[in-house]
């Protein structure tokens, strides 16, 4: 309040004349005893340092920018007193930098179309040869002067082993997420949730060898007791044989191999379940698995749809552990479509065969099985997707640590 | 070095809602001018718009003119970063960087801008810190992060941080707001002591603070809730609190709404 | 939850009505517990089974100093001796170069999803080819790589192909966690720089990006220990080879997956099955290190210290 001159209506239109170097305040300075000492000289040095900057930036991006950079670079300085300089400041890092940034972006955009375009222009040659139905044929005869070769025999063992081992670990996956997120001791949630996430760290490869030497034979008097009890459905029937390397086998390797996805997606969603919803289910006298059930089970059912999806893309694409597992069937053996009998998916059938890419031809078979398998997975991860966006209000899960940026934003909006 | 801001018929859209309405307005260097109202009634807004921080929220843009010394800060030609780092700012909560420590947390604004000579930077640190009342309960930490002050040493140091790049002008958004009474005092006698060397504009929620620190006072309101705010009356403190022309400031001013 | 806790048995303690009802209230609870608890367990058993199994069976050769230097040079899968430093040698290189290219790729397409191109449909485009390639199977990332650097151009089946096959796969994760950690950043710290009026380059490559650093490099242990475990695009894309080979660009190459993979249809034999496990074993150990590596990184970025 000590100030009182200086004052301008705020609609003077020439507030001009009474403003600068007041006297008064003037005397007020004492120049040794305001502790912010005379600043000088110092605009001059950010002018010097920017045309400096943007030069060791331009050196780094080459010639087709050094025209724009002396344009842009040089601000004159600026002292107190002087005219103030607001031009342009050297915004050729920021070009530079938003063109790197936005190449970044194309360059995602440009790979996956790549991918698309390179795979189908090798698949559709052979397609173009196949004298079997590509769709409906089981049979993979791709070499040779009658090509013919069709993924109906893999694209059902891959999606059956797929669904299967979705089926075995949501259950579960849902059971450790509830587990880690309200009943663990909280001292144990942290260390239970990586170990856990140790599973996903665990190589496919060992999965593989680990499922087929220990785990098989363990699963042995299962497929019994299961094919005895269900074998007159076509699905569990038990073909001759050990029960060493066959569908099912491979899609509890493989459930145990997508839990650590599903688990760590379920417990995110189940940890966000809003406390307003879980005290009100409490407040209504539930116990506790009725709290999950009435509010945390609701909130997170897409988050877990989704997580489930996602671990089937998983699955549908893993390749070493099923090749490992997977015995593939006799070539005069019937095809059969039990569980517990043998077979092959699409990526054990092109792991297992890289040294048949000897002709255009023969490769042109693989790719345009791969190209199937990524379709499919694309679809599967799309609908995980597609049921994240619509299913959660407002389209955005709740962050923790937003609080700061958003606020402001709307803040800064509205007042 | 401190400059006079005049702004003449100023409003402000957020994409096609008018959160400010024709605004107009001088402030003179070398003093204190606090905006006062209730919220939502674009006295943020506007004073980011002192130094073209509103462009940071995308769908935001002006009409109107700012003049600092007689220059458009919305003319064409003029770089929004360049009148930055002529027209500092302060917000509501203290942000110091959490990477870097005290001593390059006051220095950042420099470095950041290219200076690099150790010398030059230790003495504007010194210099900024003793400038924001902060040299003493610091001096012998300067390396240690700037995210373990105290809040109110942070906005301190914020505060340090924004005068080292010599701006001309420092806006404060309500940077007490966050604050607990003791430092708050802090920071209003440091607002007191900045006034000195620079223009001052605060935003604020507390009428008392108001009137504690300011010479001026702006009085921002909006007709109904939908409609954009504006100024409706601006004079020297002693005059807005003692004896205001407007009604609706009487009435903001006795408490009687808002 | 403390508050929760706390409720319960207040609200238990009255017991006066239902209690026929809340009988099968309380069982059902107890079930649903136990069940929960079960479930906990049964995801164990594997990890620990596995862990065990490779451990057990694989540790003595890594205790000897041989493992760590020697190549598998002129060894039969009748032969003890012999180590893994070709294959390791072979998966570190690979996993360099994967990350050499991939990181930078992916931490600045994630700089353009949060800081220039949020909600441009640009960047909607970006963000849904990133989903495409996060489902995109390794083997499908490897008949890419093969179509292209084989068939197309001729070149040989070398150790690079394999990386650029893992870039497909190392670039979608590294990229979304960075975008994450991107979006952690307060926007109040890109608002305070602007203040000072810095240019927004500097403003992301000086403030935004050392303030989520930890995170990112995170996200980037996690996409190598991915990518390290990787088998199918070594099957496909590079030849076993058991002599040291540090040139990605000419020759067959070792690396640990196909190291495993050479031997393991020998395990009857013991050298081979103890070079399996112990390979195994090296292959977890290093994609271990990086995990844990990537947790220490995290837990002491959030502390913010200089």
């Amino acid at each position: 309040m000590s100030s009182p001159d200086g004052t301008a209506p705020p609609d003077r239109p020439d507030g001009t004349a009474a403003g600068q170097d007041q006297p008064r305040i003037e005397d007020l300075v004492h120049e040794e005893a305001g502790p912010i000492p005379k600043f000088g000289g110092l605009a001059e040095e950010h002018a010097e340092h920017e045309a400096e900057e943007a030069a060791e930036v331009m050196t780094e991006s080459g010639p087709e920018s050094k025209a724009s950079a002396a344009g842009t670079s040089g601000a004159p300085p600026s002292g107190p007193g002087k005219e103030l300089d607001l031009g342009p400041v050297g915004h050729l890092g920021d070009r530079l930098f938003s063109g790197l940034a936005r190449g970044s972006g194309g360059l995602v955009i440009l790979i996956v179309a790549f991918v698309g375009i390179f795979l189908l222009a090798l698949a559709i040659p052979s397609l173009a040869d196949d004298k079997s139905s590509f769709l409906f044929s089981r049979i993979w005869e791709p070499g040779g002067d009658q090509p013919r070769f069709g993924i109906a025999a893999l694209f059902y063992t891959t999606v059956i082993s797929s669904i299967i081992a979705m089926l075995i670990a949501v259950p579960i996956a849902i059971g450790v997420a509830l587990f880690i997120t309200y009943y663990s001791p909280k001292r144990l949630a942290q260390p239970v949730a990586y170990a856990v996430d140790l599973l996903a760290a665990v190589p496919s490869i060992i999965y593989g060898l680990w499922g087929i030497l220990f785990f098989a034979p363990i699963l042995g008097p299962v497929i019994d007791g299961l094919s005895s009890a269900l074998g007159w459905i076509p699905l569990f029937e038990k073909p001759p044989g050990d029960n060493v390397g066959v569908v099912f086998t491979a899609s509890v390797v493989l459930a145990i191999m997508i839990l650590p996805v599903v688990t760590a997606i379920s417990r995110e969603i189940f940890q966000q379940t809003p406390i307003a919803h879980r005290e009100g289910a409490l407040a209504l006298g539930a116990t506790k698995w009725e709290m999950i059930r009435m509010a945390v089970l609701p909130y997170g059912r897409s988050g877990v749809v989704s997580a489930s999806m996602l671990g089937l893309g998983r699955a549908l694409g893993e390749t070493v552990a099923v090749l490992i597992i997977l015995s593939v069937p006799n070539g005069q053996d019937p095809w059969n479509s039990s569980i517990f009998a043998g077979g092959e998916t699409f990526a054990s059938k092109i792991a297992n065969n890289a040294a048949e890419f000897d002709s255009p031809e023969k490769t042109g078979a693989y790719i345009a099985a791969g190209l199937v398998l990524f379709v499919v997975t694309f679809l599967v991860n799309s609908a995980a997707r597609i049921i994240v966006d619509r299913s959660t209000p407002g389209n955005k899960r709740p962050r923790r640590n937003r609080r700061a940026g958003a606020s402001t934003a709307t803040e800064g909006a509205k007042s | 070095m401190a400059k006079r801001i005049e702004v003449s018929g100023l409003n402000v859209y957020y994409g096609d809602f008018k959160a400010v309405e024709d605004v107009s307005m001088t402030v003179e260097p070398r003093s204190v001018t606090a905006f006062i109202g209730p919220s939502g009634c674009g006295k943020s807004t506007f004073l980011r718009t002192l130094n073209r921080m509103h462009e940071v929220i995308p769908g935001a843009r002006v009409e109107g003119k700012v003049l600092l010394d007689q220059q458009d800060l919305y003319a064409s030609g003029i770089d929004p970063v360049a009148v930055r780092r002529v027209v500092g700012m302060v917000f509501q909560r203290p942000n110091p960087f959490p990477t870097m420590s005290i001593f390059d947390n006051v220095a950042s604004g420099l470095k950041l801008n290219g200076v690099k000579d150790r010398k030059k930077l230790t003495e504007v640190v010194e210099r900024s810190l003793h400038g924001a009342n902060l040299w003493n309960e610091v001096k012998d930490r300067l390396d240690k992060p700037g995210a373990g002050l105290s809040g109110g040493q942070q906005q301190r140091l914020c505060i340090a941080r924004a005068i080292a790049v010599e701006p001309e002008v420092i806006l404060m958004d309500e940077p007490c707001s966050a604050l607990d009474p003791i430092s708050t005092l802090a920071i209003e006698d440091l607002i007191e002591k900045l006034k000195d060397q620079f223009t001052v504009v605060i935003v604020t929620h507390n009428m008392q603070q108001a009137a504690r620190v300011s010479d001026q006072t702006a009085f921002f309101n909006l007709a109904a809730t939908g409609k954009p705010g504006r100024l409706i009356e601006m004079a020297p403190t002693k005059q807005i609190f003692s004896n205001p022309t407007e009604k609706a400031t009487e009435d903001y001013i006795t408490g009687r709404f808002g | 939850m403390t508050a929760v806790a706390e409720n319960k048995p207040a609200y238990e303690g009255k017991a006066l009505d239902l209690s026929g009802k809340s009988g099968s209230r309380a069982f059902k609870n107890t079930l649903a517990t136990v069940l929960i608890g079960l479930a906990f367990v049964l995801a164990m058993i594997p990890l620990v089974w596995i862990l065990f199994t490779v451990i057990s069976k694989g540790y003595h050769l890594l205790l000897s100093a041989d493992w760590w230097s020697q190549s598998q040079r002129g060894i039969t899968v009748r032969r003890e001796g012999g180590g893994a430093y070709h294959a390791i040698m072979g998966t570190l290189i690979m996993s360099l170069i994967t990350a050499v290219i991939a990181v930078p790729i992916a931490v600045l397409g994630a700089v353009y999803l949060v800081e220039y191109g949020k909600g441009t449909r640009a960047a909607r485009a970006v963000s849904f080819m990133i989903d495409i390639l996060t489902g995109v199977p390794s083997i499908v990332a490897a008949l890419f790589v093969y179509a292209v650097w084989i068939t197309i151009f001729g070149f040989n089946r070398v150790g690079f192909a394999v990386s650029l096959s893992l870039v497909l796969l190392m670039l979608p994760v590294v990229l979304r966690s960075t975008e994450e950690m991107l979006k952690l950043v307060p926007d109040e710290l890109r608002e305070a720089s602007y203040a000072l009026g810095v240019p927004k380059w500097k403003t992301i490559m000086k403030v935004v990006v050392p303030t989520a650093f930890g995170g990112i490099v995170t996200g980037v242990m996690l996409g190598l220990a991915r990518v390290m475990g990787e088998t199918a695009p070594l099957l496909i894309l590079v030849g076993y080879s058991k002599n040291i080979n540090l040139n990605p660009f000419n020759g067959f190459m070792g690396a640990l997956p196909t190291m495993i993979n050479q031997d393991r249809t020998e395990l009857a034999l013991q050298p081979a099955a103890d070079r399996v496990w112990a390979a195994a074993l090296t292959l977890i150990l290093l994609v271990l290190v990086l995990n844990v590596l990537a947790r220490l990184i995290a837990r002491f970025s959030s502390i913010k210290s200089k």
